[in-house]
């Protein structure tokens, strides 16, 4: 197309080159939202709950009987941003190896779900908790005891793993 | 000398040799797990399956041809095992038909019906010969659904291996080390089918000396060592080559090193040297004092305190305290531990003082000497630091004289390069009888707390140099743990969690030690003594080791490494190069 009226004023009509009627037009529109339903969530009081496809921050899902992960450090070598760090060690139980140590840094993860996505143990599992907020570098490395999360709360991601994966 | 054809490959083989020893020979590898060059040939995993014919002969003996000229094979019904076949002349084999193939991927299917895939927690993943040829030999799929058969998990056989039955694939390699290289016949298989197991002849143990090897040549992960089991996965940690300092034979090995720590130690092939193997003591022992209790800065006695200086001040010190003696009351006391490279320095040091007193201590044990590896010299490097001149003369201090005459005052004043005196423990008695006493070690010990100067050496996995074997092979090395001197070190391989980590990792926060290489801190010593030396790098000091010491000559690094090792004088006539076998190709490094 060729814009041959080069300028702001040239392309402007009449009307519109008086401004007035389009400030009330905008008013107007101003006016007839205020009466409208309102779609505005009052966070942090009222809480979004996503659904069971939402990637939120990584946690280990935890069972009665301890954590499932048992150390394999896959989702440490997928991860592409090098969030991961997994130490493993020797238990007593039948899956000889538990991770010792297993922090996550926050600052690092990008929330892809490469881990959830690898694990052979469906141990990692990217939970609905997207609100992480940190006052030090230290603090968002998270280990075990922020990791861990019991299964009764991840149904949600292990249904939609189920079906979707 | 048959000539027989591999893939349509002419080859020339040896006389009475296997076709996966040809093959092998001539860059064709047969996928197979029972063999293993060192080992005699058992044939039980069927891995190598490979098509074996002969050309069809006429009735009139000549051979007979198709419409193009090209002999009519005629390959046996059945497929046949390369490591059992010898070759014969004008045999074809084909390992990547369809038959073969086939057969290849049948095996694999069977060897995975119980097999627990449990690589997860399994130590051997990401270098398992079984993890390779699933990928590359394998259908990747199972048709069996039945329940697979369990055994028992964690059976140790001795003080530093496990065994997992499950894993398993009773290819009876460890069975043959036993018995025909570690010469202790206790393992067996026992029953038979799919509950075929390995188990100790009774009141056994497998304890020998060597007992870690089958760890290696294992093609699963069905052995695993009691020392490293699950310190890391093997993608995490890097492999560098190195020459184990644990006794003078001069195994040549990788270190496995992650977060600049040596977790485990394991052996490289050298034909000349050590083959595949080598002995449990140097793999559980040559690691420690590299990860702990180390001397990361220099130290000066001040009031009879240690104080942490910087390395040129500590330099500085020991050379205006060295200038105060007479050449006649310093001893200069070299190391059997030490490179040549490091001795070499030392002793052209002790020339440029004029010093005679040079020597070093010797670690005889015979206790530790065996007919295979060990042997009783426990330094690695005795012979390089007579070679280079880490020797008294006659009218020198001897080493056993040391002590007395500290005690008599002739010696006045002593630095130590790389040694403790741990086994020499009489000389304490007078050591501080001393008016200076200079140390480079590599960790705390008895010796450095009463030193008056402490300067932190590398250790043998930090530095690159020359050891002089037993049978007088020169050997070279590189470095494999980093410190602040060689942080940048050509070709030094460097885990993916070493190389990529920031401040804010925790996973990062190894130590890069603040030491050096033992003859660049006398370089630096000497210098302030105007010596005027400039070896920017061991390639300097070596090369200079070539020009002056006829024994080294026509030596260098790459040669070394080219040949993996020289004899000492006699650097124009090489042993022959070969292909090295190994065993697992996937393992990184
Ligand atoms: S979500 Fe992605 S970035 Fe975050 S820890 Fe998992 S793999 Fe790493
Ligand atoms: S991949 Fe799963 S089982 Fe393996 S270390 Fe990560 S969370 Fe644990
Ligand atoms: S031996 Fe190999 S295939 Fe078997 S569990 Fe271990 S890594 Fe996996
Ligand atoms: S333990 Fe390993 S080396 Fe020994 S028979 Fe089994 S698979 Fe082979
Ligand atoms: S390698 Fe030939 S049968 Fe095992």
């Amino acid at each position: 197309m060729n814009i041959r009226k080069n300028s702001e004023a040239e392309r402007l009509s009449f009307w519109e080159k008086l401004y007035l009627p389009e400030i009330a037009k905008g008013m107007g529109i101003t006016f007839r939202q205020m009466f409208k339903p309102k779609f505005t969530r009052q966070y942090p009081e009222e809480v979004w709950i996503p659904t069971g496809s939402y990637r939120g921050r990584p946690v280990l899902v935890n069972e009665d009987d301890g954590e499932r992960c048992v150390a394999c450090g896959l989702c440490s070598r997928v991860c592409p941003a090098l969030a991961i760090e997994v130490q493993a060690a020797e238990t007593d139980r039948d899956k000889e190896r538990y991770p010792e140590k297993f922090e996550i840094n926050m600052l690092r993860c990008i929330y892809c779900g490469f881990c959830e996505e690898v694990c052979p143990e469906e141990a990692i599992v990217m939970s609905k908790d997207y609100d992480l907020v940190f006052t030090s570098q230290e603090e968002a490395i998270l280990g075990k005891d922020k990791l861990l999360v019991h299964i009764s709360k991840l149904q949600d991601r292990l249904e939609f793993l189920r079906q979707y994966k | 000398m048959p000539h027989i054809y591999i893939d349509d490959k002419l080859i020339e083989a040896q006389q009475n040799k296997t076709i996966i020893e040809v093959a092998f020979e001539n860059g064709i590898d047969i996928p197979h797990f029972c063999w293993h060059p060192e080992l005699t040939v058992a044939g039980n995993c069927r891995m190598c399956l490979v098509e074996v014919g002969m050309p069809k002969k006429l009735p009139n003996g000549a051979i007979s041809v198709d419409s193009s000229g090209k002999p009519e094979i005629s390959y046996f019904p059945k497929l046949q095992i390369a490591c059992a076949t010898t070759v014969a002349e004008g045999m074809y084999v084909r390992t990547k038909s369809e038959a073969a193939i086939n057969a290849q991927e049948a095996v694999m299917e069977f060897l995975l019906i119980n097999h627990p895939l449990d690589c997860p927690i399994c130590d051997e993943a990401g270098q398992c010969k079984l993890q390779e040829y699933a990928f590359n030999h394998s259908k990747g799929m199972s048709r069996f659904i039945e329940t697979k058969n369990h055994k028992p998990k964690r059976q140790s056989w001795g003080p530093n291996v496990l065994f997992d039955a499950e894993r398993c694939i009773s290819c009876s390699r460890c069975i043959r080390f036993a018995k025909e290289i570690a010469k202790q016949d206790v393992l067996t298989f026992v029953q038979r089918g799919d509950h075929v197991t390995i188990e100790l002849f009774e009141n056994k143990e497998f304890d020998s000396p060597y007992s870690m090897n089958v760890i290696e040549i294992c093609p699963v992960g069905a052995l695993t060592s009691k020392d490293f089991r699950f310190k890391s996965r093997v993608w995490d940690m890097s492999f560098n080559d190195s020459i184990c300092p644990g006794c003078a034979k001069g195994c040549n090995t990788k270190l496995g090193v992650r977060n600049n720590e040596i977790l485990r130690i394991e052996p490289r092939a050298n034909p000349y040297v050590n083959k595949f193997w080598m002995c449990d003591y140097g793999r559980l022992t040559q690691y420690e004092f590299v990860n702990n209790n180390r001397i990361t800065d220099p130290y000066i006695k001040v009031d009879g305190n240690h104080k942490k200086v910087g390395l040129d001040e500590a330099c500085s010190e020991a050379a205006n305290r060295l200038k105060q003696f007479n050449p006649h009351q310093i001893m200069f006391v070299g190391s059997a531990k030490a490179t040549n490279e490091d001795n070499y320095i030392l002793a052209k040091f002790a020339k440029h003082l004029n010093t005679k007193n040079l020597d070093c201590l010797k670690y005889i044990d015979e206790n530790f000497q065996d007919n295979f590896l060990r042997c009783a010299d426990k330094a690695p490097n005795t012979n390089g630091a007579l070679q280079v001149g880490i020797k008294p003369d006659l009218h020198s201090v001897r080493i056993e004289q040391l002590s007395e005459k500290i005690a008599t005052g002739d010696i006045k004043a002593i630095l130590v390069m790389e040694e403790t005196f741990e086994e020499y423990t009489e000389i304490f008695k007078n050591l501080s009888e001393l008016k200076l006493l200079v140390v480079l070690g590599y960790n705390h010990s008895n010796l450095t707390s009463i030193a008056d100067i402490i300067l932190p050496a590398s250790t043998y996995a930090e530095i690159e140099g020359t050891f002089v074997n037993t049978d007088l092979r020169v050997q070279h090395f590189t470095p494999a743990v980093v410190t602040s001197e060689n942080l940048r070190f050509m070709g030094m391989k460097m885990s993916r969690l070493d190389k990529f980590g920031a401040f804010n990792d925790r996973w990062t926060q190894h130590q890069v030690r603040n030491s050096r290489q033992s003859w660049k801190i006398i370089q630096k010593i000497a210098n302030r003594l105007n010596a005027n030396w400039s070896f920017r790098n061991s390639h300097d000091v070596f090369l200079e080791i070539t020009h002056n010491i006829a024994s080294f000559k026509g030596m260098n690094y790459e040669l070394l490494d080219e040949f993996q090792g020289l004899t000492l004088g006699k650097a124009e006539k090489p042993d022959p190069k070969v292909r090295n076998y190994e065993s697992h190709y996937m393992k990184p490094n």
